[in-house]
């Protein structure tokens, strides 16, 4: 049931990024991406990351997809089609040929062996949550700072309105 | 009966190896904006697996803090690209080349 499972999300993801690649208008990828991360929200619940997979569907396809979504449509028409073509040439294919080699020999390095048997607790919000506000306090706390820095930039970054002169 | 580790290390190398092809190949700053999203939740789901295969949700926390950050790129990188586009009217990024050296 479960390799069923797997199946059909690493099915649907592989399609989702080949779409977020090779899709010629931006919104096309944008729902690609958005393939993807269901998938992977699918996958997490699969390996006992509940909190997890709630926070991806919440944070990355709520709100990131839209966020990007909604700077498409910001740019219009203009910014969907390119002078040149969408791709840059295969000055980058190399590199990509020996990161797949890379990353195969990777897996193949890691052994195979089984999961442990995981509590009933685990990946659950308590138990997330525990290591959240206890070992990992001080980070969480930072990470607000970094929330707030991206804030305080993106509206710097926003404010200008109008073409530079 | 569950799915061996490696499947999910399989797909988390190829989902990277596709979103570095997008990054190197794709002109739109947009899509090459996505592309690194695809590689961050592709190592996002290889903690994941890892956390499930030692028994721990330190992975998990550290999945948790990669989404903070990725919600913090995410805004600034669009806010400079929105910026970008005023100032050129365009996205693509070979023309963003003014620190070309």
């Amino acid at each position: 049931m479960d390799v069923v499972l797997f199946g059909i999300t690493a099915v649907c993801a592989l399609a989702g990024g080949a779409g977020v690649v090779l899709s010629r208008r931006p919104v096309h990828s944008a729902l690609g991406l958005l393939l993807v991360l269901m998938s992977l929200a699918v996958d997490y619940l699969l390996l006992g990351a509940q909190f997890i997979a709630a926070a991806q569907v919440i944070i990355y396809a709520g709100a990131i997809v839209v966020l990007f979504v909604f700077i498409i449509m910001l740019l219009g028409e203009r910014g969907e089609y390119l002078g040149g073509g969408a791709f840059a040439g295969p000055a980058g294919v190399p590199f990509v040929v020996a990161l797949c080699a890379l990353l195969a020999a990777g897996l193949i390095a890691v052994v195979a062996r089984p999961y442990p048997s995981a509590a009933p607790s685990f990946g659950t919000i308590q138990d997330v949550g525990r290591a959240l506000f206890g070992r990992y306090l001080l980070p969480f706390e930072a990470a607000s700072l970094v929330l707030l820095a991206g804030m305080i930039g993106a509206v710097a970054l926003g404010r200008r309105l109008g073409p530079r002169t | 009966m569950s799915v061996p580790p490696p499947y999910y290390l399989g797909l988390s190398a190829v989902l990277f190896a596709m979103g570095a092809a997008g990054v190197l190949v794709r002109r739109s700053a947009l899509i090459v904006f996505m592309s690194i999203e695809l590689m961050l939740n592709a190592v996002n789901l290889t903690l994941v697996t890892f956390a499930r295969l030692h028994g721990s949700v330190d992975g998990q926390v550290l999945v948790f803090f990669v989404l903070v950050v990725a919600a913090a790129e995410v805004v600034v990188g669009l806010a400079i690209i929105v910026d970008v586009f005023r100032s050129r009217e365009t996205v693509d990024v070979d023309d963003a080349d003014a620190l070309r050296g």
